[in-house]
């Protein structure tokens, strides 16, 4: 009943267009010859879905024009050239970093950064075990003097350093960084490949990115050096990695894209000293949890069982000849 | 078979505190040989990369130095 209905008003429906058409026809074909009278009216029959739909495009089209494109705050120069993205070993999952390499950049770190840098949060005795040894460690500490406590008349005196004494920094603080630097302030680099986009792909680019003049057109401040990698391209810091520069212990070439790789790997280390343990410590969670994920499943499996394989039998009830339900009056038997 | 599980059961499992015991002593084992083998195998894949592979040369220096 309900289809039929449903039926009969889609039927209904198309008959009120037709209707309209036909209208439409009846009026032109008074007005207008019969020739034309077949075109015109396939034509305006068109012509409301043809105008829905160029409104709906139009209104799509203006409403992106609008709100849809980027919306950059910053140009293409001041957002800083995309590092390329290096195939880092340490990067991957199943390596941790290249112990070696991170005992070359430190060196690059003390030799060349340092003059300049600060890695504050990195102290001596997180060296030991992971880039030089605690004699090592040791005599690098005692080169340096650091406060003592405040002795009985409150004075502090200088002690040499300790393992447990973080590395110094080569400026006393932050504005004496900058009056030393022509008012740029050269940042503390213990996180420095956490806390930048690209994170040692930038800092590769960055220390290498250096072109030998800048690009014609490009506007660099007086002060400031060319780096496209940089936000802005005007960066304080010149060019400082020089093929040769520091001599290898291991006797590596020291290129330019080796120091930086070095330091890179360095200073990733710094950022994440914890990388080699987590990683190790994420295989064993992983090769643990797959085996309770596979024993839990089978628990479930072994639990379900008898559910799943069960079988419901519904046994009707013995059919009298005449069922109940026909002395039941039934309704709308007359109309 | 049925004698080597009958011979786990009855010494082992029968009684609560040799169950206990077992588990303990089993978890230990299984530990023990867990870190090992995992270690084990994070260091060959990561040959030559960590500070023990590279250890050996500036330790050797610093006691050639002293000498």
């Amino acid at each position: 009943m309900l289809a039929r209905s449903a039926l009969r008003s889609a039927r209904s429906a198309g008959a009120v267009a037709r209707n309209a058409a036909s209208k439409t026809t009846s009026r032109s074909s008074s007005t207008s010859s019969s020739t034309a009278e077949g075109a015109a009216s396939s034509w305006k029959t068109n012509a409301l879905p043809a105008g829905a739909t160029a409104f709906a495009i139009g209104t799509v089209a203006w409403y992106y024009h609008l709100y849809g494109r980027n919306v950059d705050a910053m140009t293409p120069a001041e957002e800083g050239l995309h590092p390329t993205s290096y195939p880092w070993a340490h990067e991957k999952w199943h390596k941790t970093f290249d112990h070696q390499a991170l005992r070359r950049g430190f060196q690059v770190y003390r030799e060349v950064c340092a003059s300049c840098h600060s890695l504050a949060r990195i102290p001596y005795r997180s060296l030991v075990g992971t880039i030089m040894t605690v004699d090592e460690a040791k005599a690098l500490a005692e080169e340096n003097e650091y406060d003592t406590e405040p002795n009985d008349e409150g004075e502090t005196e200088k002690r040499p350093g300790k393992l447990s004494d973080y590395l110094p920094s080569p400026y006393k603080n932050d504005e004496a960084a900058r009056a030393a630097n022509n008012g740029a302030l050269p940042p503390d680099l213990s996180l420095m490949v956490k806390a930048r986009h690209g994170g040692c792909n930038y800092i590769f680019s960055l220390l290498t990115g250096y072109p030998e003049e800048p690009p014609a057109g490009a506007v660099v401040p007086e002060g400031l050096n060319f780096n496209p990698y940089f936000p802005g391209t005007g960066i304080a810091m010149a060019r400082v990695l020089y093929d040769d520069l520091v001599e290898y212990e291991d006797e590596t070439p020291a290129t330019t894209s080796q120091m930086a790789k070095d330091v890179t790997e360095f200073l990733n280390w710094a950022a994440e000293p914890e990388m080699d343990e987590r990683k190790k410590m994420g295989w064993k969670v992983l090769a643990v949890t797959s085996v309770l994920t596979a024993l839990s499943v089978w628990v479930k499996r072994y639990k379900w069982a008898p559910i799943k394989t069960r079988k419901l039998v519904y046994t009707p009830p013995i059919q009298t000849k005449s069922p109940i339900t026909s002395k039941l009056p039934k309704p709308d038997q007359k109309s | 078979m049925a004698g080597l599980s009958d011979f786990v059961y009855n010494t082992f499992l029968r009684r609560n505190f040799t169950m206990l015991g077992t588990v303990f002593v089993s978890a230990f084992a299984l530990q023990m040989a867990f870190d090992t083998g995992s270690d084990r195998i994070w260091d060959s894949i990561n040959r030559g990369r960590q500070w023990k592979d590279i250890k050996a040369k500036y330790v050797q220096a610093a006691e050639d130095d002293d000498e």
